[in-house]
């Protein structure tokens, strides 16, 4: 035997390894591409256009524009909310702007050959006796069929089917999203207590007479018992107990970050409390604790309350401007169709958009507007062949990875009646890791493919298949999305102020209460309608 | 030489580690719970390299022969490991007794590779070179395994393929290395036969592999497939033996051609021979054609409407010969409309009324099923019965599934039904369950159609009686937002199968 030559050569080494190492390169770059051109989608909602309008502005047209008794500004649910209050009063002469193409603010939902999806909120909880406009709203629309021993009967096709939820955590998909699995005796304890206290705080009324954490918020009591609980943040109101279960606090701020869009050492703790003690909506045909949701979420509200003020919207009527004279206020329209500017009149107006924007809009508005914080959020609806379940595993409405950043995902045609095995799933996630400016700039930066690839990186974690089933991704990026209740914020020496009216001049937004929630929104919406009512006759 | 040697030591790392990860990747489809899965399969799988090398110290001679047995064993056993699990998985007792076996036999033969290549090659380089060598070329070996199993293996091969393909490189490295030492291998030709042997072998699984999984497929029937096809709602199997035609759905039995028609008369002549002026039927599912057999035995009725979601399944049952015979050409009959829709979608845009339903959905096993036998449902099919009107349900087992069979009995008296259930023997199914609901009380008929093999005036009113072990105390009405039918459905049912 012949082993004369035996050093493999540090060429021959190299070369190969170089070789192999750019072979697997190209195969994973391949792969890559493969997968990423497989579905189409893009950033949806950035209203890029209206930026350019703005810069033009000085070189459009400007027109004298009719005068009405009231002039809605905003269509987002408290705007259109106003609109159904004045509509049903039998109040004829108002218009409702909208800036964009769609009503329906963060609402907005989407629709395509598969199903139609939310594009932000998608759920209202049974609404408690004192959300009566909710209640009389849902009369109306047939989401409340009639009433047995005093408990609403819900339409069924709107109840939330089975199964609601489910959670992945310790290896296993579990029902619901409170952590069950491998608990010790001390974290078992700790969640009862923690719902026993919760409890106790649903019964609880204030010196007042009134309920402790209602629905809407302006009437909850103002007993100093509770209203000290907005000075701390609901981490620290946890702390005072001594609870300590990882699991429960887990727990209390993905319920936090969800409603909020911020996570729960961030929040008030009586929004966090608020959160959990205000929902005591009951059914006569369903729990307590089921949920009203459609396949586009509270999209179809939106729908139902357009479909009852359609006559006064306008679309398209960005409002640039509003003064107030001494007889009459001037609203100063962008429409950004005919590139126009139209000057209308009004005897009162209803200011349904965020604060933050008021100082841009409002001549000589004088509140100062830096307390109000909004979390900027991602939403991704992802349209799929079919669901890549595994074995055993069932889809819930509402699915939920212990381990992301994000919030989980809601399956669009839960609701269905039909075996479909096509579906939407939508994905949210509040961008709270920093600062909501900071964050907001980030977002900015990113492109779709980012996004894209951050939406499904995550969803393969738990649905490895995944990629190959989607035709469609597309992204909505939310730079304010809700506002942020942080400490002092509800209940701080800012609330009268942010609720009263301005002359003639109404305002209607959850930024008023703190929390956005559909209920809240359309409460400020009737409140105000309510006030040019009064104001008029 | 060496040079040879050393990129047989890439190869066998690289095959190794892939076997690893076959393993892996079969036990936690196989089995679920993949963290587990793998880090035993690791585990053991590395424990038997160490048992391997220790081993090697045994043999003393023939190095080079030894080490090519070595390799055309590894390449048969952890080429056709993929293969033989899944071939075994259905029917082996102890499944992972086996999967552990072959787990433990490849990990010994691939420990014992790279001590015999080392003491081949000790002569003729420096000890701290050949140790940097061999390591050096074997690791870079797993790297490349782990990349290229998940990105080009596993997506483009397939777990089956990506074995036997590995199996062949393992027994072309023993085919090369017999090459090279061919002077200084006793009994070279006899090897060299099995190797290629071995090769050929391999190969031919791998372009079978397609055909091996269907029959692994195939295993878990009882008896010969002889049609089957994924739709987009379902998986639908046809077997057949001499005189018995089975249909499986997603692997449930739908029925045997044996004793179906214990099955479909007592569904349709229970409550359809007690309305002799009903003119027109509404079957929901029953696809098969079968239900339809029985109702076209009634010359009163004028009109049959059968909804069933799936097309193929209506198509195969109005075009297979074989099972047209079963059906007796229901589906082709001019009284019968077919129309494939969602059921519950049909029923609230169908404005027609119907004096006899025949509900035969699956069972709910499923929660888009469960919708099916919903309260909401079941409002829905009131509007479209006429006001003398009758509907039958089935309803799973009594026997097996109690508070499920309740269930459906007490959803329907909830939407205002009177309920009549009643049960009978079906030899390959068990003991079956339906639910006749009514607007008024139900007589029973007093004639059925000429020529029933089962149902008859005598044997009728003893279907009504339920002893003590079919009934269920309390149970909750099935609605859309608890399910609570899946989820007695799916309790029981397991609790029974276990």
């Amino acid at each position: 035997m012949n082993f004369s030559n035996l050093k493999i050569s540090r060429r021959w080494f190299l070369k190969s390894g170089l070789i192999g190492t750019s072979l697997l390169a190209a195969v994973g770059l391949w792969r890559y591409r493969q997968s990423h051109r497989s579905w189409s989608g893009s950033i949806q909602g950035a209203n890029h256009k209206l930026g350019h309008l703005l810069r033009d502005l000085p070189s459009y047209p400007r027109e004298q524009g009719p005068h009405h008794s009231v002039l809605i500004v905003g269509g987002g649910v408290s705007g259109l909310s106003a609109a159904w209050w004045l509509q049903k009063k039998n109040f004829k002469d108002f218009v409702l702007l909208e800036m964009d193409e769609e009503v329906g603010g963060n609402s907005r939902s989407g629709k395509n050959s598969v199903s139609a999806y939310p594009w932000g909120a998608h759920y209202v909880p049974l609404p408690s006796e004192t959300a009566h406009t909710v209640r009389e709203l849902f009369e109306e629309l047939g989401v409340i069929k009639g009433y047995k021993n005093k408990q609403p009967i819900y339409n069924e096709y709107y109840l939330c089917s089975d199964p609601e939820e489910r959670l992945f955590v310790n290896g296993n998909w579990q029902e619901g999203h409170i952590p069950q699995v491998a608990l010790s005796a001390d974290q078992k304890r700790q969640y009862q207590e923690f719902f026993q206290e919760i409890n106790r705080l649903k019964k609880q009324t204030g010196k007042d007479g009134k309920p402790a954490f209602t629905i809407p918020i302006a009437l909850s009591s103002q007993d100093p018992e509770f209203l000290k609980w907005d000075t701390i943040t609901f981490q620290k109101w946890m702390e005072s107990y001594q609870w300590d279960s990882e699991y429960l606090h887990w727990y209390v701020n993905y319920c936090c970050r969800d409603d909020f869009g911020a996570p729960y050492d961030q929040v008030s703790a009586w929004a966090g409390i608020h959160y959990f003690a205000s929902r005591s909506g009951e059914a006569a045909n369903a729990d307590s604790d089921t949920v009203l949701t459609w396949p586009e979420g509270n999209g179809w509200l939106v729908q139902k309350l357009e479909e009852k003020v359609q006559s006064h919207v306008r679309k398209n009527s960005f409002v640039i401007g509003i003064k107030q004279h001494k007889q009459k206020t001037e609203v100063e329209i962008l429409d950004t169709k005919n590139k126009t500017i139209q000057v209308w009149t009004a005897d009162q107006v209803i200011f349904a958009a965020p604060r933050f924007i008021a100082k841009r809009v409002i001549a000589d508005f004088a509140q100062n507007t830096d307390s109000y914080e909004y979390s900027p959020w991602l939403v991704a609806n992802i349209t799929l062949k079919k669901f890549p379940l595994q074995k055993g595993e069932h889809l819930a409405w509402d699915n939920v990875n212990y381990y992301s950043r994000s919030l989980g995902y809601v399956v669009a045609t839960h609701q269905n009646l039909s075996t479909q095995s096509a579906t939407v799933i939508s994905y949210y996630k509040p961008l709270d890791e920093d600062t909501p400016s900071a964050m907001r700039k980030m977002a900015l930066q990113k492109n779709y493919d980012e996004w894209a690839f951050e939406v499904v990186t995550d969803l393969q974690a738990r649905h490895p298949e995944i990629a190959e089933q989607i035709q469609n991704l597309d992204v909505w990026i939310w730079g304010h999305g809700m506002i942020i209740p942080r400490p002092g914020f509800i209940w701080g020496k800012e609330q009268a102020l942010r609720q009263a009216s301005v002359g003639r001049l109404h305002f209607a937004h959850t930024d008023m209460s703190g929390i956005s929630i559909f209920e809240e929104a359309q409460y400020w919406g009737v409140e105000a309608a309510k006030k040019c009512l009064n104001t008029l006759s | 030489m060496s040079f040879v040697l050393l990129l047989s030591v890439f190869i066998i790392a690289t095959c190794g580690l892939i076997y690893e990860l076959i393993a892996g990747a079969l036990a936690s489809y196989l089995l679920g719970d993949s963290v587990t899965q793998f880090s035993t399969i690791i585990g053991v799988y590395l424990f038997s390299m160490g048992i391997g090398s220790y081993l090697s110290k045994f043999i003393h001679r023939n190095l080079i022969g030894f080490f090519v047995r070595v390799e055309i064993l590894v390449g048969l056993v952890g080429g056709s490991s993929a293969a033989i699990l899944f071939l075994a998985f259905e029917s082996v007792e102890s499944f992972r007794v086996l999967l552990y076996s072959l787990v433990s036999l490849t990990g010994i033969l691939v420990g014992i590779e790279i001590p015999i290549l080392m003491r081949i090659l000790q002569n003729q380089m420096d000890f701290k070179d050949l140790v940097s060598r061999v390591f050096t070329v074997d690791y870079i070996g797993a790297l490349m395994a782990s990349l290229l199993f998940p990105l080009v293996l596993m997506p483009y091969l397939g777990l089956m393929k990506s074995g036997f393909f590995f199996g062949a490189l393992n027994v072309s490295v023993a085919l090369w290395t017999l090459h090279y030492f061919k002077e200084s291998i006793p009994a070279m030709r006899s090897l060299r036969a099995l190797a290629i042997g071995a090769l050929i072998f391999l190969v031919l699984g791998f372009s079978m592999a397609d055909e091996i999984l269907s029959f692994a497929e195939s295993l878990s029937y009882r008896d010969k497939v002889i049609y089957s096809k994924t739709t987009q709602y379902q998986r639908l199997v046809l077997t057949k033996t001499k005189n018995d035609v089975r249909l499986y759905l997603n692997g449930n039995l739908q029925f045997s051609s044996a004793d179906e028609y214990r099955y479909h008369e007592s569904l349709v002549h229970v409550g359809l021979a007690a309305l002799p002026e009903a003119k027109s039927v509404l079957i929901l599912g029953g696809g098969d054609g079968l239900a339809a057999r029985e109702v076209l035995k009634y010359p009163n009725i004028e009109s049959v409407t059968l909804v069933d979601l799936d097309p193929l399944m209506t198509k195969i049952f109005s075009a297979n010969e074989e099972l047209v015979n079963l059906n007796k050409g229901s589906l082709q009959s001019p009284k019968l409309k077919v129309i494939n829709q969602d059921a519950f979608i049909w029923l609230r845009q169908s404005p027609d009324t119907y004096d006899y339903v025949i509900i035969d959905f699956p069972d709910p096993s499923n929660y888009s099923i469960g919708k099916l036998y919903s309260n909401t449902f079941y409002r829905e099919l009131k509007k479209r019965m006429s006001p003398g009107g009758m509907v039958v349900v089935q309803s799973t087992s009594p026997y097996v599934a109690k508070n499920a069979f309740w269930c459906v009995v007490k959803t329907l008296e909830s939407e205002g039904f009177v309920t009549n259930p009643y049960h009978v023997y079906v030899p390959s199914f068990g003991e079956w369950g339906f639910i006749l609901g009514t607007f008024q009380p139900f007589t029973l008929a007093t004639r059925y159609p000429e020529l029933l093999k089962f149902v008859s005036v005598e044997s009728v009113p003893s279907m009504f009686i339920f002893p003590a072990d079919m009934k269920a105390p309390e149970v909750e009405v099935n609605k859309l937002n608890n399910q609570s039918l899946v989820r007695y459905f799916e309790a029981e049912w397991s609790h029974y199968l276990e």
